[in-house]
């Protein structure tokens, strides 16, 4: 989800016979959830794929900053202010632990940011979305970290050590951050007539979108299996937009919202919710470049890197000058 | 109203000006340290401003919130140092101004500790713990980026040549200043300047920057006269408040 469409280089899954012996030990001790640590073989793909999956991860956390950031200076009250700071401040954290995840992987964090402003890797197609009302800011909370929560919780058993650990301690900060949205929303449902409109038609542009985080269908995907071979994801696509559905359904109608969605109903029988077609050729275009905010986005971390160079260069100048002071001495 | 009302509008409007200029790097900084550190920073002086700001409400005993003070107030009845209300520009600008500040905050907040006002000792006390770790890292960075490269030591040098003229401010002390001193609740009269000059020469002399020779003091914060630049502040932080008159969030 904030990896929404990460590529393994596998066409199918390999079965044990097929793999050679230093591949099936590692693929028998993932089998047995022994947890994999940085100096331990792993295959090339599950070294690839893992950078892709937790690069794509620390990038939505970080271009996340954006559409909340645009309201920090706009938040209503003194304490929504301090909250959405502490909220969009943790975001800018879960970005800096996932970097160094991924650089365990023998990948530095300059070259993974390089390869997102040069556009060759992919954040969450979320944040392409606007923040036009301060509901957009209850709606990403709820929502946004809602389905984050969904992906992550989960995620904390991945295979792969250093990204469980650093899951674990974002899982904490994420429980937080829906409550926060939640209860703007809430908030305003309790509020004018203004207000609540401004609530539904935050849930009317976020709701489908939320709803594509969690991926294209299990049918189109074989990297999902693989992934799902190597216990670097641990439920389907499909499994978890179920589980968001039925949960965010009770929680819209507890504050008197509607779900933009006329086939959405509760089905009995299979004891969850049945939900409408998500437009997928808006996700694809979404992930082409073409959101309504992808350039934007993508100017402002351009923008922000180029015009910090210079801070950059000039501590590690600093730096480089106080190591020879100490070594002249 | 009584001198420490007015006292407590300087500093909680002070601290809530300059919260609103940090938090506006959230996403942009030069590196994620730095944006976690900038946001940070922002929401140790949002908090000190609710402390002020409540007080101040309290102290007029009309009802008035730390919010509505925050929100419902015109430019003419802010009380802020001019300098915080400056622009963030670059972040040579923007660490400078922080740096000037802080030092004059860590100097007025270490006397308001010994405050014979209890709430006032209580606010500086919790602040101040803040403040010496947002003014460590404010003079920590000036040092190393005026001994950093030449485009950094130039950057820091034209930040602090523009910013000079807003520090005089702070130690201009009015009929407020001299009542709140005299009943032992603000800095006895004079005693913050020495204190910030003797830090900031040797913060400059490590740094490589020269202190700028200007004596002009640009003043009006304390009187509600600003820049061009706090009605924008204002604006930006104030429209949901009045867009939508008596609303809850
Ligand atoms: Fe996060
Ligand atoms: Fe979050």
């Amino acid at each position: 989800m904030y990896a929404q469409l990460v590529k393994t280089d596998a066409d199918k899954v390999k079965s044990l016979e097929e793999m050679d012996p230093q591949e099936r030990r590692f693929q028998e001790r993932i089998d047995d959830d022994q947890k994999i640590e940085p100096k331990d073989w792993m295959p090339e793909g599950y070294r690839k794929t893992l950078i892709r999956q937790i690069s794509q991860h620390a990038h939505s956390e970080i271009v996340g900053q954006l559409p909340e950031g645009n309201w920090i200076t706009r938040a209503p009250t003194l304490e929504r202010k301090a909250i959405l700071l502490a909220k969009v401040q943790d975001e800018a954290g879960h970005g800096l632990y996932l970097y160094c995840a991924a650089e365990t992987l023998g990948v530095s964090r300059d070259a993974l940011i390089e390869q997102l402003h040069s556009g060759k890797a992919k954040y969450s197609s979320i944040f392409n979305y606007p923040t036009l009302t301060w509901a957009d800011i209850g709606a990403i909370g709820w929502l946004v970290d809602g389905a984050a929560i969904m992906n992550q919780v989960p995620l904390q058993r991945c295979s792969y050590g250093p990204y469980s650990r650093a899951m674990i301690r974002i899982c904490k900060e994420e429980s937080f951050h829906q409550r926060q949205g939640y209860d703007i929303m809430m908030k305003l449902c309790q509020g004018s007539a203004a207000q609540k409109a401004m609530a539904q038609d935050a849930l009317d542009r976020w709701w489908w979108p939320s709803l594509m985080m969690f991926g294209p269908p299990d049918a189109d995907s074989v990297h999902s299996a693989q992934s799902m071979a190597w216990k670097i994801k641990q439920n389907t696509n499909d499994e978890l937009r179920q589980k968001f559905v039925d949960q965010t359904a009770p929680q819209a109608a507890f504050i008197g919202l509607a779900i933009p969605d006329p086939d959405l109903k509760w089905n009995e029988e299979k004891g969850g919710h049945d939900f409408g077609e998500i437009d997928w050729t808006e996700f694809h275009e979404v992930l082409k470049g073409n959101g309504p905010c992808n350039a934007e986005r993508m100017e402002a971390r351009v923008k922000a890197w180029e015009d910090g160079a210079w801070v950059r260069d000039g501590l590690s100048a600093y730096a480089d000058k106080a190591a020879a002071r100490v070594a002249a001495e | 109203m009584g001198p420490l009302f007015e006292y407590a509008l300087r500093m909680g409007d002070s601290c809530l000006i300059l919260g609103h200029r940090v938090s506006e790097w959230c996403g942009h900084a030069p590196a994620i340290e730095e944006d976690i550190a900038l946001a940070n920073t922002a929401l140790d002086l949002i908090g000190q401003t609710q402390m002020w700001l409540g007080l101040a409400g309290e102290l007029e005993g009309r009802g008035r919130s730390a919010d509505d003070l925050a929100y419902l107030r015109d430019s003419r009845e802010f009380r802020n140092l001019l300098l915080v209300e400056r622009p963030n520009t670059d972040m040579a600008h923007t660490l400078v101004r922080g740096f000037l500040f802080d030092l004059w905050h860590f100097h007025t907040l270490g006397a308001l500790q010994r405050s014979a006002d209890e709430r006032v000792a209580a606010i500086a006390q919790k602040a101040l713990k803040e403040v010496s770790y947002h003014l460590q890292r404010s003079a920590d960075l000036v040092i190393r980026l005026g001994d950093g490269t030449a485009e950094s030591h130039q950057r820091m040098q034209a930040a602090l040549d523009a910013l000079w003229p807003y520090t005089g401010e702070m130690f201009l002390e009015d009929q407020v200043d001299a009542d709140l001193a005299a009943a032992g609740i603000g800095p006895p009269l004079g005693s913050v300047q020495p204190l910030w000059e003797g830090d900031l020469a040797r913060v400059l002399a490590q740094a490589t920057l020269a202190r700028p020779a200007s004596t002009h003091v640009q003043k009006g914060g304390k009187t509600g006269v600003h820049t061009e630049a706090l009605g924008y502040v204002l604006a930006d932080m104030q429209f949901l408040q009045r867009a939508y008159p008596g609303a809850r969030w």
